[in-house]
């Protein structure tokens, strides 16, 4: 579905990405794992459009993207959920998912409001309420389901629970296999090892702009030693 | 059952109909004229609102749009009166006093012009955006200024109203009663626009332009035909001024008109629409009240703004119409 081939990606002067390998098959989650600074939110902006990368090429089903603005590889199907959720907060629950809404006709099985709200019901109490008054587990379950909004055949979380209570993660997690039940494909930051060995299929672990480490996400592979190598966990 | 916008648009309607029989009846007729230009800016400053106020655009170049379109009703004027053309190649294009063809063509004329400078501003943002505004309008105040022909720094005045089959615009009360329909339609237009999917689009774009783009929409796109059916309806309000008046001058395009019009967004309510028709209403109100004392009237007017906008986060209309607390 989704492939990297040697991506190399910069800002001004400076590399931050040096030659980085990566892929997303149909219906996986992939989880992306590194410590602060080692290139995995320059990867996701790769991908999405927002760095361009210098060198190296992305496929996304079949469709070289690497050099398209970001609306179009939207459009092609890749959702981004952002690092800090940065939804829209003087509009309304309802409006922040109105507003980003393909056109449904367009898709086979679209992701309604309804369908989002059976995902995040806490989302449905809330829809009236403007979106900077939210909760930061709320505000992030609103940026996965405003994600959703465009139909994406591939979500992009950037550091998916970060800063939020247990409870809240629970929820999201929970979310999120839910979306995995039903086909979605999913590259994913977070340091959460322990929820991402359960959710993930497989994982890259990167250090200094590289894939260091890839495999699948068992936990006899993301063992102490690997972690405290290249986690410091 | 109504909430209180509801209840303060329908008094805002009433109070707007029922005008003119009361001018008549207590012998104030000069008051017909102040609220036309009432209703006209408060055209020009909801036009206006739907670019700072949902788009985020903070244009100080908007009364540009105002001074092209009265132009282009007075130069398609004093062509008819001179009984000359004002194009003869590639076609012959003569000049009317039928508002049916004037103000349409006062709206594509600010509407071409908004298009091709909003395409350049729109490349952007923040105090740029600004500044390239401000530079058009410059440009096109120092454009009028030298067009001799057609007044110069002295500007062009209309020897009568524009015409209508049905309508007798050189009366005043149907001249106002017309304004206010024109008004009334944009703003039913404008508050169907804002809660259409575009509106949305448009506003997420002032919240977050880069997330917009990531998820699916050519925020540009939106974001100029927006700026461009603002540029359009403030041709129609300078199409109309120039009727109200009779006379327009370069001065109307100066970047201190294009101030007065964001000082009624703000005083009204920005991201209101209907607020800064209020925002018209008091500050040429307050103009020509102030005026009749002292003519530094802006000393009184300037503490008031700035009361207006430390207290009322939404201006006045949001301080009639709010309950107190909301965050939208």
């Amino acid at each position: 579905m989704l492939r990297l081939e040697n991506i190399e990606t910069g800002y001004d002067a400076g590399l931050a990405l040096f030659g980085v390998s990566l892929e997303v098959r149909e219906a996986e989650v992939v989880a992306l794992l590194g410590r602060n600074g080692m290139g995995k939110t320059t990867t996701i902006r790769s991908i999405i459009g927002l760095n361009s990368p210098r060198s190296g090429k992305i496929i996304f089903n079949g469709v070289e993207i690497q050099n398209l603005p970001s609306y179009k590889i939207a459009r092609l199907g890749i959702g981004l959920v952002p690092e800090g959720r940065q939804i829209f907060p003087t509009l309304s629950v309802r409006e922040n998912l109105l507003a980003v809404a393909a056109n449904h006709s367009k898709h086979h099985d679209p992701y309604t409001m309804e369908r989002v709200f059976s995902i995040f019901p806490r989302l449905e109490e809330r829809q009236k309420q403007s979106g900077g008054s939210l909760s930061g587990g709320e505000q992030q379950m609103l940026a996965i389901a405003r994600a959703l909004m465009i139909n994406p055949s591939l979500l992009l979380l950037d550091e998916a629970t970060e800063g939020l209570a247990p409870l809240i993660c629970q929820e999201i997690w929970h979310g999120l296999g839910v979306l995995k039940e039903r086909g979605l494909s999913i590259l994913v930051i977070d340091k959460d090892i322990q929820a991402l060995t359960t959710i993930s299929d497989r994982t890259y672990i990167m250090e200094k702009g590289k894939v260091v480490w890839s495999g699948e996400s068992h936990e006899q592979n993301l063992s102490t030693e690997l972690t405290m190598r290249y986690l410091g966990v | 059952m109504f909430n209180r916008k509801t209840i303060l648009n329908g008094i805002g309607l009433l109070f707007f109909l029922l005008l003119p029989p009361f001018t008549q009846i207590f012998g104030q007729e000069y008051l017909l004229s102040l609220f036309s230009r009432i209703l006209i800016y408060g055209l020009a400053a909801a036009s206006l609102d739907l670019i700072i106020g949902y788009g985020g655009m903070v244009s100080l170049g908007h009364a540009v749009f105002m001074g092209i379109g009265g132009y282009s009703v007075g130069i398609l004027a004093f062509h008819s009166y001179e009984s000359s053309s004002i194009l003869s190649w590639p076609f012959v294009l003569g000049g009317t006093e039928n508002a049916f063809l004037a103000w349409p063509f006062a709206i594509l004329v600010a509407g071409i012009f908004g298009l091709i400078t909003g395409a350049i501003c729109l490349r952007t943002k923040g105090m740029h955006f600004i500044m390239i505004t401000l530079a058009f309008a410059q440009m096109a105040y120092y454009f009028f200024v030298s067009l001799t022909k057609f007044g110069g720094s002295d500007g062009l005045s209309l020897y009568n109203r524009n015409t209508l089959p049905t309508l007798d615009l050189g009366s005043d009360v149907t001249f106002y009663y017309l304004c206010l329909a024109i008004l009334v339609i944009f703003l039913i237009i404008a508050h169907r626009l804002v809660g259409s999917h575009f509106g949305r689009v448009v506003s997420a774009c002032r919240e977050n332009e880069q997330r917009v783009q990531v998820l699916g929409f050519a925020s540009y796109r939106y974001k100029l035909v927006c700026y461009t059916f603002s540029a359009a309806t403030a041709g129609l309000a300078g199409a109309l001024l120039i009727n109200q008046s009779e006379f327009i001058s370069p001065g109307l395009m100066h970047w201190t008109k294009s101030g007065e019009l964001m000082v009624m967004v703000l005083l009204g309510g920005m991201g209101t629409l209907t607020g800064p028709v209020l925002g018209a209403a008091t500050l040429l109100l307050m103009e020509d009240f102030l005026a009749m004392y002292t003519e530094h009237w802006m000393i009184i007017l300037g503490p008031f703004l700035i009361i207006v906008v430390l207290f009322a986060k939404r201006g006045l209309y949001g301080l009639l119409t709010e309950t107190g607390g909301t965050n939208g």
